[in-house]
């Protein structure tokens, strides 16, 4: 099963290498990582997408916190946090599929960003639905490039927390 | 008053009261080796850096202090590495400090340059690469404060050698504070409670004891929980002598080489109560099959450690000291006296036996060692059948006695330990329990022993084997001893001791082995014991691994 997990850590080099490590070094496989810096500049955010189960998230999670840099280590639920995703593609067309591509890029709420005879950069933000959805609108055409962005995500319930590791509503 | 950065780290060691620093010199540590020179902390020189980061760990697992070792950069650092990893595993309190080239020459493959944080980076517990000298009083506080708190582990400085000749204000801070960093000690009451409870349903209860009881101190507590409650107790090969061994409720060693009469008892409870141990391998064996009847409470300050290997019923998360005294007021004593009673028959039973005839054996001169020291020793191993043999045949009696490398199994680790623990506690009489294999991975330390007068003991329970390796051999691979033969190819042992100014002495016959011990101990010098052991002598009981802890070769059980 896919988890999203949020780790606030010191902002200090290394320590990414440290989580990293820690991830390969018990064998779980990280399946997307974006980091960066939150609303207190000596905190940063990362948003790890592990698979596992139930005891390997467990094992996840408790390796991390104790890391010294960990300040705090957060498993979303679903349906607790929304989620996003940068996408940038680069799709061949041709003068008979340019405007098939184009419908398929605006059915998705995509955006084109630069174009050429031959291709079509795409940029998308959104869920991995969307995501996905815009990878199989394209796949047909033949996508040259993909580079993404790793997801992020953020607890929209209340209960989030804050940079420090303290809640967003004090009770 | 400003400081270089040499001088500040010598008033934070002062500041920590360290009293013994081991380690070797190298270009990228002079300035500090410079201010070491008028320094009130004793230097030992020992003869390779991974001797620097046993002793160290000797010291500390001896003395319940923090140990501290120093290198220089590149080789010497990756020196500390096996005995990093060593203290790292077996939750030793260490500090290492390694000399860096000058800051500007990081990334450029310098001479002697190696990432020693990156390379120590899954063996510490945390480690620090000291980029601007105003940090350099904070972080060693820091990492004194890391190594000795919650669970225990190694931290590594690492200090260019620019930075160590820069200039600050020195201002060592009072109070540490790290946000990530807060560690557990008080259990959580409901759940001490559901565990007094849980014991005091129990019928055949067990303890399980482990490194953990030994380096919170809860050996009084450990002590009262069994006996006012007559709990039969068990300890890892790091747990030995939390619990004495001479009393009647002791089982001794579990596992694969533990006594046939712990793990029957661990297979057939009804309860385990496991303090401060983790559950490894060579404790439970194959996992599924272990004790199947029994519920498990765990107490342990590494929230990781629980539920990791064994599902736990009832966790307890803290300084085992701190949640037994708690727990030992709500535990009623539950009725065990059947428990008991078949458990000393399993004893009368199964001994932990080896033959008594004329021939020279391993576990006849563990059991003389006892009887000449009063079981008051500190009794230091290799790794391999030297240190099953200690943990089965020395009886511990007192915590801190036995001082072993457990989660690494690190060859090389007895001697350099026992150099740290003689240094740690003067007036113990320290032994290294070796094997000649072993004995040989550190065998140049007989220099830094002699020339500081440690009186350590080494009996080198010679059998001309790598002896563990080859009993698997014969065990599990057709007798075909594959290079782990070294007859022929030893030193003379008592020569080598004489060489490096040491005595030395050669033990062939049984009836020479409690003379020859009774005269090391009167000898104010380290004394090498060339004990020539049956050659093919097993360690038993053994559990083949991967098997249920009761199916052993040798343990009298089926």
């Amino acid at each position: 099963m896919k988890h999203t997990i949020s780790i606030l850590v010191e902002n200090k080099f290394g320590v990414l290498a440290r989580i990293s490590g820690l991830f390969s070094a018990r064998g779980f496989n990280i399946s997307s990582l974006a980091v960066g810096e939150t609303e207190d500049p000596t905190v940063s955010r990362m948003t790890i997408v592990v698979e596992g189960d139930d005891k390997t998230l467990e094992q996840i999670k408790k390796q991390s916190n104790k890391l010294i840099d960990v300040i705090k280590v957060i498993d979303y639920k679903e349906g607790d946090f929304i989620d996003r995703e940068l996408i940038l593609v680069k799709v061949s067309i041709s003068p008979k599929t340019k405007k098939e591509v184009m419908e398929a890029i605006e059915a998705v709420g995509a955006k084109i960003e630069s174009t050429s005879d031959k291709s079509l950069c795409v940029e998308a933000t959104g869920d991995r639905a969307k995501i996905k959805t815009l990878l199989e609108l394209l796949r047909p055409f033949g996508i040259l490039e993909v580079v993404r962005t790793g997801r992020i995500a953020m607890d929209t319930t209340g209960k989030g927390l804050k940079a420090d590791g303290k809640p967003e509503v004090n009770e | 008053m400003k400081m270089t950065g040499a001088q500040i780290l010598i008033e934070c060691l002062k500041k920590e009261k360290v009293e013994v620093l081991f380690g070797y010199p190298g270009g990228q540590v002079l300035p500090i080796f410079d201010k070491l020179y008028d320094a009130p902390i004793k230097f030992i020189l020992v003869r390779h850096e991974q001797a620097a980061a046993h002793a160290a760990d000797g010291y500390a697992r001896a003395t319940g202090k923090t140990g501290v070792c120093i290198a220089t950069s590149g080789p010497g650092a990756t020196n500390l590495v096996t005995g990093i990893a060593t203290a790292y595993m077996d939750s030793i309190p260490m500090v290492a400090i390694t000399g860096q080239v000058k800051s500007f020459l990081i990334g450029n493959d310098a001479f002697q340059e190696a990432d020693i944080t990156g390379i120590t980076r899954p063996i510490t517990k945390h480690n620090y690469l000291v980029e601007d000298i105003k940090d350099l009083a904070r972080i060693m506080k820091e990492a004194f404060h890391i190594a000795s708190t919650g669970r225990p582990g190694p931290v590594l400085v690492d200090i260019p050698s620019d930075i160590q000749m820069q200039e600050a204000e020195f201002e060592y801070p009072e109070k540490v504070s790290i946000r990530g960093y807060n560690p557990t000690y008080a259990g959580h009451p409901g759940q001490i409670k559901r565990a007094a409870k849980a014991i005091s349903d129990s019928k055949k209860p067990i303890l399980y004891v482990g490194g953990g009881a030994i380096i919170s101190d809860a050996s009084k507590e450990v002590t009262d929980l069994a006996i006012n409650n007559e709990i039969p107790v068990t300890m890892t090969l790091l747990g030995l002598g939390a619990f004495p061994i001479t009393h009647e409720l002791s089982l001794g060693m579990l596992g694969m080489h533990g006594t046939a009469y712990a793990n029957h008892a661990i297979m057939d409870s009804d309860l385990i109560v496991a303090v401060g141990a983790r559950f490894d391998d060579r404790v439970t064996g194959k996992l599924d099959a272990f004790a199947p009847h029994a519920k498990v409470i765990h107490i342990d300050i590494d929230p990781a450690s629980v539920s990791k290997n064994v599902d736990v019923d009832i966790p307890i998360v803290g300084d085992a000291k701190t949640i037994l005294r708690e727990l030992n007021k709500h535990v009623k004593k539950p009725d065990t006296q059947e428990w008991v009673k078949t458990i000393a028959e399993w004893k009368k039973k199964y001994p932990l036996k080896y033959k008594e005839d004329d021939a020279l054996r391993p576990q006849y001169i563990l059991e003389q060692i006892f009887e000449a020291t009063n079981g008051n020793a500190i009794i230091c191993t290799e790794v391999g059948q030297n240190q099953m043999w200690a943990a089965q045949f020395y009886k511990f009696t007192k915590p801190r006695t036995m001082l072993s490398s457990g989660g690494l199994g690190t060859m090389g680790y007895g001697f350099p330990a026992a150099i740290g623990a003689q240094l740690g506690v003067p007036a113990a009489q320290v032994f290294d329990i070796a094997g000649d294999g072993s004995i040989q991975m550190n065998i140049q330390e007989l220099a830094t022993a002699v020339a500081n007068k440690l009186p350590v003991k080494i009996a080198i329970l010679n059998n001309c084997y790598l002896g563990m390796v080859r009993q698997w051999q014969e065990l599990f691979y057709k007798h075909r001893y594959s290079y782990t033969c070294l007859n022929g190819t030893e030193p003379d042992f008592v020569k080598l001791a004489e060489a490096y100014g040491a005595v030395g002495m050669l033990i062939t016959k049984k009836e020479d082995v409690r003379p020859a011990i009774d005269k090391a101990l009167k000898i104010n010098n380290t004394v090498i014991m060339d004990f020539r052991i049956e050659q093919e002598e097993n360690v038993f009981p053994m559990v083949p691994a991967g098997e249920a802890i009761n199916k052993m070769i040798g343990g009298g059980l089926a």
